[in-house]
């Protein structure tokens, strides 16, 4: 006789996984799904930590570009004033401007993914306090930032 | 099919193994960007529209040029563990792996290049 929760005694039979429903008998392709982002009603949580993602890795063509300056510096007037001409041409601005934003935002994103980190502001309204917080602050920052420079 | 245990199905499909670490890792260059970027930000743009005269004396000072040399490194890691994650979500198979080892390259690539750029200047 085998105890089954406080189901009492069952017979060993009945607790035997039916017929090609145990675990190494994977059914693939035919069963339900967790619902995806596309079910969703948008959600502060969710497009903010979606946009954290996005911001962090379109990061890359500032930062080349960036790189790309060093280099120029490096190699000489000449160099540097091809590189230079570009980063501060109207699509150099612009990619500046945007990544200016896209920066500010992904570092209060990761400021936001410490502080849960260390178990705080986890519950639903404070997560989505601190999202709306990014959104305002990093639009703040970079009117700061493009005041000051 | 029938004769594979449960164990044996799930070994070497990707188990949590550098997982941990990779996280770590992503705390410290997080905590290390929180201080570098706003010190970035500001001298790379105070200089950044200058001739070249001025930029080249102006990373020749300490402050600046060790903003840009640890901003570049860190930040170039941490790209480098970022869009590891990125790919690893959307692109599979031979694919992603060759994509993780391209993204890996062209990171410490860019900050190679960046780190002897400013090295060079400032010499």
């Amino acid at each position: 006789m085998v105890q089954v929760g406080s189901q009492g005694a069952v017979e060993p039979d009945s607790i035997k996984p039916l017929k090609g429903s145990n675990m190494a008998d994977v059914n693939r392709g035919n069963r339900p799904l967790s619902p995806h982002l596309s079910i969703y009603r948008p959600q502060w949580t969710s497009i903010t930590s979606i946009l954290v993602r996005i911001t962090g890795n379109a990061l890359i063509v500032a930062a080349l570009l960036i790189v790309w300056w060093f280099v120029a510096a490096a190699s000489g007037p000449e160099a540097f004033a091809i590189a230079d001409g570009v980063i501060r041409s109207w699509f150099g601005k612009l990619v500046m401007f945007g990544s200016i934003w896209a920066l500010w935002y992904h570092t209060l994103g990761g400021l936001r993914h410490l502080v849960w980190d260390s178990g705080r502001m986890l519950d639903v309204d404070k997560s989505e306090m601190a999202g709306q917080m990014m959104v305002v602050l990093s639009v703040i920052l970079t009117i700061f930032t493009v005041i000051v420079l | 099919m029938a004769f594979l245990t449960d164990r044996k199905r799930a070994m070497g499909m990707g188990s949590a193994k550098q997982g941990t670490h990779h996280h770590w890792q992503m705390m410290v260059t997080s905590v290390a960007l929180l201080v570098l970027i706003p010190f970035f930000v500001f001298t790379f743009g105070f200089i950044l529209g200058a001739p070249y005269e001025e930029v080249v004396a102006y990373y020749q000072r300490p402050f600046p040029a060790v903003v840009a040399i640890l901003t570049m490194l860190v930040g170039f890691f941490h790209f480098r563990l970022g869009v590891q994650t990125l790919i690893e979500d959307y692109v599979h198979g031979l694919a992603g792996r060759a994509a993780i080892i391209g993204m890996i390259c062209l990171s410490y690539a860019a900050a190679a290049f960046a780190v002897f750029a400013i090295i060079r200047i400032a010499l």
